[in-house]
């Protein structure tokens, strides 16, 4: 059989990384361009909307450009233009999306707009293909969610955060650490220096819930520092690291675990930019290790931050089973997963 | 020669098509909506009502601002990636340019603002000499009351255009008296034509790098660079 190659750009703006990427038949990376403008951010302890807004304008037609040119591709030769719709902030999600309906009219090609966490759990198919049903941890700065596929382009969050994401609780407790900007990887550096030895909550939830709650946490940890202190003790901050990584990934393993058992899923997947996390990785490991049956999947960590090759990834998936956005798509920046 | 013009910087929405030396079709609202769901279907409207293919288009011509940001960046983007995608040039105008255009038979100056805020305005100066718009002032961002003190000083007409007329007529005339004029409102509207004339002979920006014009820094960075001087 002849099959023709499907050849998808991705375009990713959500916040603070401009991406382009081409994907062919929705597993193979051709080009995976990322401007990051952390470096702009870092001296703001955080990403400052507007200024990240600016930045993509400035980068957006470089980085596409790259993407095709790595490739090898030319715009006519693209059979779709996936963007990220949403969620994410809004001013950042509208550059991509009007360089995509632009792109998309000027040349008259399909467009598909994306959810960026679908995004980030396709990562996953640019390693291996997806076998159903799966599920699929994803963690981020923004997101901590526990999503069911049965199918493709079919998502049900089973469980999501209550207050604070984990990478969120990862940022504020480094700042409370006075680690530097962005906190996750420095707080999962030290806590590898450190011993778990300070007694900090793990917030279960009700019996059977796979939601998260990760404020108490946080919130613990900023009181027992602020208790030690008066107390004139000192609590080394590797150990404080540690205790705080192995409580966050113990509540995401557990929950994990018991969620691939009740649903009987063949994979799990683990997505988005905390999966960087070795703490998370080494523990995901361990566990599934007793269960053979299931097949644990972590991507690499240039997958697993924001790229638009996972947003490339969905975007193939959806166009083959048919779905077109419009030239009047809009950015939604609290766009739900299930929609 | 078929020229796209873009303008969102503000609540008009304008887009034009120019051909030749004729512009072909003007399409403008002045509403609070989206830009971002309109422009694109305004443009392929237009277009498709002109003939026009966007492989016919042979330059795209942008409000770069100042304005709403995010209303300045939806065009510019869309601005860009046309430009670059189709391999043909691209030129910014300012956007308070594309409102003094409006006073061209006026004999003075012209000064095209829109509200920026808490008594704030975006505007400059401009004047039509031998049928050509000069910049006298430049585009600038200031307390509308200042502005008007600045203008008094000049002693000499100036024709006021915007649509933010309601929030600072009372300043302006009672700074400039009768130096003072106001346009009509059916002048308040930023014309995509005139954008598109302005534009059509500017010489080509670097596509990649082009950006809006947004006069502001950002709030955070501006606080940021204060507290770096008062360290130093
Ligand atoms: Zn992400």
């Amino acid at each position: 059989m002849n099959e023709k190659e499907l050849l998808v750009l991705g375009i990713e703006t959500s916040c603070d990384e401009t991406a382009a990427a081409v994907i062919k038949n929705g597993t193979e990376i051709l080009s995976n361009a990322v401007a990051s403008q952390i470096e702009s951010h870092k001296r703001f302890g955080g990403v400052v909307p507007e200024l990240a807004s600016r930045h993509h304008v400035e980068q957006i037609t470089i980085v596409i450009e790259e993407a095709l040119k790595q490739a090898g591709v030319s715009i006519k030769e693209l059979d779709a233009i996936a963007v990220t719709e949403g969620p994410g902030l809004v001013g950042a999600l509208l550059v991509g999306v009007n360089a995509a309906k632009a792109l998309a009219f000027a040349h008259g090609i399909p467009l598909v707009g994306v959810h960026h966490i679908a995004g980030h759990i396709y990562a996953n198919r640019l390693l291996t293909e997806m076998k159903f049903p799966l599920l699929s941890l994803v963690v981020s700065g923004g997101h901590t969610e526990l999503v069911y596929m049965e199918s493709h382009g079919s998502f049900q969050v089973i469980g999501e955060t209550r207050d604070d994401a984990a990478g969120e609780a990862y940022d504020k407790v480094a700042r409370t650490l006075k680690l530097p900007y962005p906190g996750g990887p420095h707080i999962d550096r030290l806590a590898h220096e450190g011993e778990p030895n300070v007694d900090l909550p793990r917030a279960w939830l009700e019996e059977g819930s796979y939601d998260f709650s990760f404020s108490g946490l946080k919130s613990a940890v900023i009181n027992t520092l602020h208790n030690a202190e008066q107390r004139g003790e000192t609590i080394l901050p590797e150990n404080m690291a540690a205790s705080f990584q192995q409580s966050v990934v113990d509540v995401l393993t557990e929950k994990t675990v018991r969620a691939a058992k009740e649903f009987n899923v063949k994979q799990v997947l683990l997505a988005g930019g905390v999966a960087a996390n070795k703490g998370l990785r080494a523990s995901l490991e361990d566990s599934f290790q007793e269960l053979p049956d299931i097949q644990l999947v972590i991507p690499p960590i240039h997958l697993c931050t924001d790229n638009a090759a996972m947003i490339a990834a969905v975007g193939s998936v959806l166009y083959e089973q048919g779905k077109r956005s419009s030239i009047d798509m809009n950015a939604h920046p609290g766009m739900d997963l299930g929609s | 020669m078929n020229i796209l013009a873009i303008d969102t910087s503000n609540d008009v929405l304008g887009i034009a098509l120019l051909s030749k030396d004729q512009v072909i079709g003007e399409y403008i609202t002045n509403l609070k909506k989206n830009h971002s769901v309109r422009v694109m279907p305004a443009i392929e409207q237009l277009m498709k009502d002109c003939g026009i293919e966007p492989s016919a288009l042979t330059k795209i011509v942008v409000a770069k601002g100042p304005g709403s940001y995010t209303g300045v960046r939806i065009g510019v983007t869309i601005a860009k990636t046309m430009a670059w995608s189709l391999g043909i040039p691209l030129s910014g105008v300012s956007s308070l340019a594309v409102s003094a255009a409006t006073g061209r038979y006026f004999d003075g100056y012209i000064s095209p603002f829109f509200d920026a805020r808490r008594g704030l305005v975006y505007t400059g100066l401009y004047r039509f000499v031998d049928g050509e718009l000069q910049n006298v002032k430049q585009d600038t961002n200031m307390l509308a009351k200042e502005w008007a003190e600045q203008l008094r000083d000049l002693e000499k007409p100036v024709l006021f255009i915007g649509n933010a007329m309601h929030v600072h007529e009372e300043t302006f005339r009672s700074a400039l008296g009768t130096m003072a004029v106001m346009a009509d409102p059916a002048e308040y509207n930023p014309r995509p034509g005139e954008l598109g004339r302005l534009g059509m002979n500017m010489p080509p920006e670097d596509v990649h790098s082009f950006a809006p014009n947004y006069i502001r820094l950002v709030e955070a960075e501006a606080k940021w660079l204060e507290k770096q001087g008062r360290e130093s």
